[in-house]
Formats: C-alpha cells, structure tokens, sequence
C-alpha cells in the first residue's frame, strides 16, 4: 500500500524582547543561574503580571508577514499544571482567542512547485523555567532565569505531506522571524524550537489517521530524521495490524528513535481559564497601521527586488535572500564594486560559500567582508587580474594575508595581470619557437592544439597574462 | 487618646498635643494589654513602629510633615510588607517575611503612617469567622465568646478594641464588610480596581479588593485617599482620577435616591436587624433622601455563582504554594510527588483546601462549560440586576449581615451555613462595585451594620451619606466596654 504522511507543526520562537513578557527582568541567554528573575519570575505571593507591549508588536509584525488576521480582542488564559521550573504553577497562554489567526507561508518544493502552507493561529506566552538535574549531587536545581521569557507559538494546518516539505517550511517560516527582527533564530539555545504532530493514511484518503506528537526538536537535522522515523514507525504498526496510539513522544538523536513520554489517557487535565489578573489584550487598526508602515522588506519582496534590479536569475535570488544577513553582504558587495551584480552573485554563492561551509561559518562571521571582496572583483573587472588569479587572492585574503587587502596581496605577490601587448608578444614568440612540432600540426590542420598554445603561454606567464590578448596574438601569429 | 478618631489624632499630631512616639505608644501598649485575649495581631511591629514614629516627629519638627505622617495603623497580614512577616492567616506562609512592599503598604509609608502590625485573618482571607487562621481566632470585642467576623476579622476588633485607629481590609465577598458589621466600625470596600492588588496575597483576583476600615466614615474616607490610585504593577487597576473622599462628606443628601432591593429582607433575616436597618434609612429620609423598593431577581444565584468562581481562581492562585521556592515545606519529602502533597497537606488548613477541590473540579475538562462558564454569565445576569436598579435610585442599603456576630464554634462544622453569612455582601463584588459598611444599631447587646452599595467609583458618594448617618447617630461612636 501508499502511505501518505500528514505532518503539522508547533514553533515556538523565542522574541528578542528586552525584557520579560509579563515582568522588566532581562531575557539575556546564558547568565547566572536565577539571576535574571525578578519577583514577579519567582512567582512570589502578591506580585501581579504586566504585558509587554513590544512583545505584542512583535507578534503583530508576524502576522502581517504572513497575511493572518489580528485579532481586535485576545485572551491570556492560564494553564494549570505543577511542576517546579514553573513558579506560579500555571503558564499564561492564549487559548480560546489567540492575537494571530489564520495566515500563511509559501515553500517551494524540489520540483520547483511552490506550494501554500496554511498557518492556523500564533499566540503569545511565557516559557518556564529550566530543572538542572546535572550539577548537583543528589537534588535538583532550578533556574529561573528563563521563566517569564515570551514566546510566540507558531501553529501550522496539517499541510506538510513529507520531512522534507516539513524542513522547507521551517527554513521558510526561520528566515521570515529573523527577516522580522522578531527572534534571533538561535536553535542551539532553544530560540526556535519545534512540535511535530504527524500521522501516516492510504494514499487517496481523506480521513485523518492518529497523530503522535514530537515534543521540543531544536535542529533541521533531528526533525527530518525524527518525522521519517515516527512515519515508519507508524506504517510498520499499521502494516502488521497494530494501532498507532495518540501520544506524546520525544526524539532520541543518538539512537535516532523516537520514545513514548506519555499517552492521552495520561495528559494533564490544564483546567484552562481567562486570567484575572490580565485584562483581554485589545488591538487597534491604529496600532496594525503603524507597524505595517514599518515592517521590513520580506524574503519574498526581496527575491523579486533583486531579480529585477540586479538582473539575477530567480535562483541566485532565492539563494542569496535566504538570510536577511546574506542579503544584506551581497548588496554592500554590489554597492562597493565596480563588476557587475551577476559576477559578485558568483562569488558569494561560490568561493565564498564553500569557504565558509567548510570552515563552519555563517556569513556575519566570515574573515573577508563585504568590502574586501567588492575590491577583489573590481580588480577582476578592471582587468588587474584574471579570475583564475583572483582565486588565489581570495585563498590569501580568507588566510589573513595583508589585512585581507586585495590589493596589497596583488603587489606584494606580484599578480598583477600583464597587459602590456610588447611583453605577451614576446612570450607568445618565445612559445611558438619553442614548439614547432605542433606548430606544424596545428597548422595542417588541428584546431585542437589552439589550447596547448594558450596553456604554455600562460604557464610561461605564471598566469598573469591577459587571457584575451593571449587568444588574439596566438591566432593572428599561428595563422601566418 | 486610643479612643480618638484618626482625624482627631491628625490634629493632635498637627497641635503638638501629642507626638507620633507617645501615639504609637499608647497603641503598641494597648495592643500588649488586649491582644493576648482578643488575638487581633499577628505580629506586632513594636520596634519598627517606635523608630519610624522618632523619625515621623523629627520630620514634624522640620515642618515637613504631611496630615497623616506619624499616625499609626495596621495592615491585614495578606499585604506584603517587606522584611516583615507576611502569613496570610497560614502555616503555609509562617516562615515567609516578604521581601518586598504592596503598592498599598508603599503607599501608607509614603503618606508618613506608622505600621503598628499585622492583624489576624481568616487563611488566605477563605472565611467568614477568623476561625481558619493558623495563628488561632479572634475574639471579638463586643462579646468574646463570639466571633469578630471574617476574614479581615483581626482589622476589625483591633479598631474597635482601640488597638489601632484605622486597618487595612480586603474583601473578596464581603471580608471588610461583615467584619466591620460585626464589630461596631465602618469599612469600606471600594469598586474593583480602585485600590491596587500588587503585593496582596491573591485569593480571588477578579473579586479581591483592598479597602479601609475604621471607626467613623470620615476616617474611612481619609484613608481611602491613601490607598486609592492607579497603579501599573496592577493591570486590572483603575486608570481614573482619585478625588478627595474629604471634600464632599457634608454635602446635603436631599433628594438622594436610595433603593431597597426586596431580595435583601426575606427569610433568613434576623427580624431585629430588619427593624434596625428600616430605622436607620428613616434616619436617612430625615435626612431628606428618598426610599424606593428596587428589585435584584438574580440575588438567589449570587452564592452559587460565587462558590464556583471564587474557588475555581484560588485553586490556580494557590498552586504556587508548592513547598519549592518558600513558605512550609514538609520534612524529607521521598521525590517531587510527595513533596508537592504533604507540603500542601500540612501547610494549607482545611477551608482552604476545600475551596481548592472546589475550584479545581469547576475548571476541570468536562465541567468548565456547566459550572465555571455558566457561572460567568450569572455574573453578568448579577451584574446587570445592579446597573437596571442603578436607572432608578442612586444607591442601595442593605442590611451587611443577616444576623448580628455569632459564636465561635457555632457555625464551624457547617460550611453552607457559614457561606450564608455573606449573602448580602458577595453580589456587590461578582458585579465589581463599591459599598460601605456602617454601624447602625445593636442586636443582643451587638452591632450591626447597615450596607450601601453604590455604582462603579461611587465611595464619595458612599461615604457622604454614611457621614451624614454618623452626624445624626451615635452608633459608631460606641466602645465595647469589656476592653
């Protein structure tokens, strides 16, 4: 039989607020232990919470990117559950009515489709806090330091019929909150974090089959792998008469399965319920109009900028617009050089790129800045050096060399392109003379040999002569 | 000088007849004399209060005084007050000092008054008798066999008993109110969102209120202007100008429309009391106010609808008071699950844990729609009973209690009955307003009092016409002669 999988998914984005979502303490990764938690993170008796505004105009600005409604009218409810990283013993969520509704996402499939993606609602709430059961002996501690942090939950439609259509929407939707300003996108540190609900049917039905879900996955990788494996899991069951029960699982990367962490008979009942202590968050037109005014170019209008401006073919486009940093690297480039938009293209999708993912960097890392290589392409374009030498000079520029100054590796290693028509004649003479046997073959006949001629020029010029005055002095002279 | 008012020790204070450290005195000394019977103190902040008073004379002396700086007072024990004891009537909270202010405790200290101690409350202000504090009831100073009311009980007897001239309450359905009824002083619990709720221990967060209590509505209305005010730490907290409860209180009331609601005087009312409460708005019509019969149609549903919304917002209030981060935790706890049950077993009293089980079924799957829902939309039916009568008459008046203060034990064993105690009070919060409770006669040799209910910001109104009662009556003015 077909199997067909369904798979929605729930991302949490952490929000690059200053402060907590319902308290003034820091949200800064990685301090002290219990550091960053104020009364009110503590959960003490009296304190009150307070919504943070900005948190409420970063959720604005992502349902606008994705075409969602705003609600006019949402509510903070509470969730009721014990455990000890959460203080007051409920999480404040939206429930019943969340601030974003019904938007979505476009994703371009392998063959090229691009495919709609519903996204069902987005709302806010706080994160909980960490239990640290490693560093000390026989206890375990808590740090609050997380508690409070506002969060923004990210529910799409069960939409996404593959792993990899699943990995495209959240590479898609990663972009789109970094494009926004709204989360630093760092999935080591927990700031885009994904739920997985997946369920397997025949091909052609229509019925929903029963879903697992796979709690809190932090990385492309894992995610694809734990979707395909809990797909298989599933067909396996279903293929040797079993059933697949509705659970909450979670993902093991180092035996890449995935395990059981408890069943729907075993959920916690939430006893959800408005919180008294919030008023219904209310969103004016005003308020939308003003952050739409604002909102920054997205990945899509960028795509199409770009096509259009630079002249560059939809997939250089896509490429180069999938980070708002790689973006912004390429347009400083085109900005600084004198070559043209399509060559700086090349290089950054090229020698850069590979550079960088071989040394493990991200663009805002890299040894060589936009600049540098915007100098190393004029001097492509203006003829100081041949794109083959140019190769070297980028080697040298990555290692550091001379500041990374294009120039000063070109002087002080002598590269510079000899153009000087007297001096690439003599060489082209010196070549002729020294081969007259296939000066003779190629003279009675074959063509081929045009190339060997070049290739000894250029090797007698360590590389530095013009190619295309090469050519010209070669077939005006190997005629004759 | 204990049996003044806290506009006469103002100005005492102001003449220098007496300095803010003799004051505080007096009051610390009575309250060593009285309190170990009547148990209206939790704590007594003795050295504290001695200091601040020295410095509060000082500040006089420099002519920097302000009218209420070095008067004293005493908060109810669910404010948080910092580096002090903050128990909230609880085992729970017996080994919690509070490390920071309420906006109200903030806002006494700023106004330059001395903080006597923190009075004896029913657990977590669940009660309606003092009798479910840990720290053991009250008595009260009328008859000491008989309850001093509840919860903000410890406020109550130690006004009355002249033990402090004023206290902070809270009233959630009718905490300050029927206190005050029971012992002979004014209390007033202001609209919802008048006074912050930042730093009071929550019980029900969309019925809590924090309001004065003291023996005479001026007094009340002094220290109303105190507390009252917007405050941004507390989002359901009211973004509207406070004016000066002072300033109107001699206004005539000529041509006031009082309404009766008929669902107030019928069975369960103790007949005395109706008598008393039909003398005292004849006193009112002497006054040149109008009497009307108003009806509230949905009075018989307000302790149904309160029982499950009261309990269902404490059951998520009181899980934080889980034995990890403060308060009771119990002794070697075998993992998380045992810690978290005997922690709360042994920490909370049985009132308050049957508010928790109460509340915890109203939310639970399956039940929210029939019980917690259904109860919200009664609240608006309540709340709309208020506002129809509100077209026709400007305030209500009630009896605040079907009864005068019972016997402690009498009604212990019988939670329905002691629910009962609140029937008159509690619709007032589920629709958010204002109302006052006012000496207004003696039944068996004990006060009662009489209840006006005013719409939403209305406490000028409220407490002009119980000041008006107060110049042609002399209930107020009484002292329990036993103390």
């Amino acid at each position: 039989m077909q199997w067909e999988t369904v798979i929605g998914l729930e991302v949490h984005i952490q929000l690059l607020t200053q402060s907590k979502i319902f308290s003034s303490a820091p949200t800064r990764y990685g301090a002290e232990p219990n550091t960053q938690a104020n009364l009110i993170d503590l959960g003490m008796p009296g304190v009150l919470p307070v919504l943070n505004a900005e948190a409420v105009n970063m959720a604005i600005k992502f349902g606008l990117a994705v075409d969602a409604n705003i609600a006019p009218r949402s509510v903070f409810e509470r969730k009721n559950y014990f455990y000890p990283d959460l203080p007051k013993g409920y999480q404040i969520s939206q429930y019943q009515i969340p601030v974003v509704g019904n938007g979505h996402i476009d994703i371009q499939l392998e063959d090229g489709e691009v495919k709609r993606i519903g996204i069902t609602r987005a709302h806010l709430e706080e994160d909980a806090g960490k239990s640290l059961h490693e560093d000390i002996a026989d206890k375990s501690g808590i740090d609050l330091n997380r508690a409070g942090t506002p969060l923004l939950e990210i529910v799409s439609e069960p939409d996404l019929r593959s792993a990899k259509e699943a990995i495209a929407y959240l590479k898609v939707l990663h972009a789109l909150v970094r494009y926004l300003d709204i989360c630093d996108g760092n999935m080591q540190e927990g700031s885009f974090r994904c739920d997985a609900n997946i369920s397997v049917r025949p091909q052609g039905q229509t019925e929903l089959g029963t879903r697992t879900e796979i709690k809190n996955m932090n990385s492309f990788r894992y995610i694809e792998r734990a979707i395909n494996y809990e797909a298989d899991r599933q067909i396996a069951l279903i293929e040797s008469g079993k059933q697949v029960q509705q659970q909450t699982r979670l993902y093991d990367p180092s035996n890449n399965e995935t395990r059981p962490m408890r069943t729907k008979e075993e959920a916690n009942d939430y006893r959800y319920f408005p919180d008294p202590d919030l008023l219904p968050l209310t969103v004016t037109q005003d308020q939308i109009d003003t952050i739409r005014a604002v909102l920054p170019e997205l990945p899509k209008q960028k795509r199409q900028r770009f096509q259009e401006q630079y002249q560059l073919p939809e997939y250089d486009a896509r490429v180069l617009t999938a980070t708002r940093e790689l973006a912004e690297y390429f347009e400083t480039a085109v900005k600084h050089t004198q070559g043209t938009p399509k060559l700086v293209a090349n290089w950054v999708m090229g020698d850069l790129a590979s550079a960088l993912n071989k040394a493990a960097l991200d663009i805002t890392q890299s040894p060589v800045s936009a600049e540098q290589l915007a100098s190393l392409i004029t001097r492509i374009s203006d003829n100081t050096i041949s794109g083959k030498i140019a190769k070297t000079v980028f080697e040298a520029m990555w290692a550091g060399e001379d500041n990374a100054d294009p120039d000063a590796i070109i002087a002080n290693r002598g590269l510079q392109q000899v153009t000087d028509s007297s001096t690439i004649e003599a060489i082209v003479d010196e070549v002729i003379a020294n081969n007259p046997t296939q000066l003779e073959q190629y003279r009675s006949g074959k063509d081929k040999l045009f190339g060997y001629f070049v290739g000894q020029v250029m090797k007698a010029s360590q590389g530095k002569a013009n190619p295309q005055q090469v050519n010209e002095l070669l077939q005006a002279k190997l005629k004759a | 000088m204990h049996n003044k008012t806290l506009t006469e020790l103002t100005q005492c204070l102001a003449n220098k007849d007496c300095s803010s450290e003799e004051l505080t005195q007096v009051f610390i000394d009575r309250i060593k004399l009285l309190d170990p019977s009547l148990n209206s103190f939790i704590t007594i902040n003795e050295e504290q209060a001695l200091l601040a008073a020295r410095e509060a004379d000082q500040l006089r002396a420099a002519g920097k005084a302000k009218p209420l700086t070095g008067v004293p007072l005493a908060h109810k024990d669910i404010f948080c007050t910092k580096g002090i004891k903050t128990s909230c009537g609880s085992k729970m909270l017996d080994n919690f000092i509070a490390p920071y202010n309420a906006t109200v405790v903030n806002k006494c200290n700023a106004a330059g008054m001395i903080l006597l101690g923190k009075t004896n409350m029913d657990e977590f202000a669940m009660g309606s008798s003092n009798e479910t504090s840990y720290y053991g009831y009250v008595r009260n100073p009328w008859d000491q066999a008989c309850v001093p009311g509840g919860s903000s009980g410890g406020s109550a007897a130690a006004v009355a008993a002249g033990m402090t001239p004023a206290a902070t309450g809270t009233d959630t359905g009718g905490s300050i109110r029927q206190p005050a009824a029971f012992c002979g002083i004014t209390g007033l619990k202001p609209t919802y969102g008048r006074v912050s709720r930042y730093g009071m221990v929550a019980f029900a967060s969309s019925l809590d209120q924090g309001g004065p209590m003291a023996r005479t509505a001026e007094d009340v209305a002094l220290l109303l202007n105190v507390m009252a005010g917007f405050d941004e730490q507390d989002s359901t907290s009211l973004d509207a100008p406070v004016p000066d409860h002072t300033a109107t209180l001699n206004d005539s009331i000529a041509g006031l429309r009082i309404g009766i609601p008929q669902e107030y005087f019928r069975e369960g009312l103790n007949p005395e009391v109706e008598a008393a409460i039909i003398k005292a708005s004849q006193a009112l019509e002497k006054l040149g106010a109008e009497i009307h019969e108003v009806s509230l149609p949905h009075t018989h549903l307000s302790a149904p609808t309160y029982y499950i919304i009261a309990p269902a917002e404490c059951s998520s209030n009181l899980a934080r008071f889980d034995g990890v981060r403060y308060g009771y935790r119990c002794d070697a706890p075998k993992d998380l699950d045992d810690l978290y049950m005997r922690s709360r077993d042994e920490g909370f009293g049985d009132e308050v844990k049957r508010r928790i089980l109460i509340g915890t079924y109203a939310l639970s799957a399956g039940y929210y729609d029939a019980y917690y829902l259904k109860a919200q939309k009664i609240r608006r039916l309540i709340n709309d009973d208020f506002q129809q009568a509100f077209t026709k008459v400007d305030v209500l008046l009630s009896p605040t209690t079907p009864e005068p203060a019972f016997k402690i034990g009498e009604k212990v064993n019988d939670p329905i009955k002691m629910y009962l105690n609140d029937i008159y009070t509690i619709a007032v919060n589920l629709a958010g307003l204002p109302a006052i409770s006012v000496p207004a006669g003696f039944v068996n040799d004990l006060p009662i009092g009489m209840q006006l209910i005013g719409n939403h910001l209305q406490e000028a109104k409220l407490l002009n016409i119980a000041h008006q009662y107060q110049q042609v009556t002399d209930w107020h003015q009484r002292q329990p002669e036993e103390v």
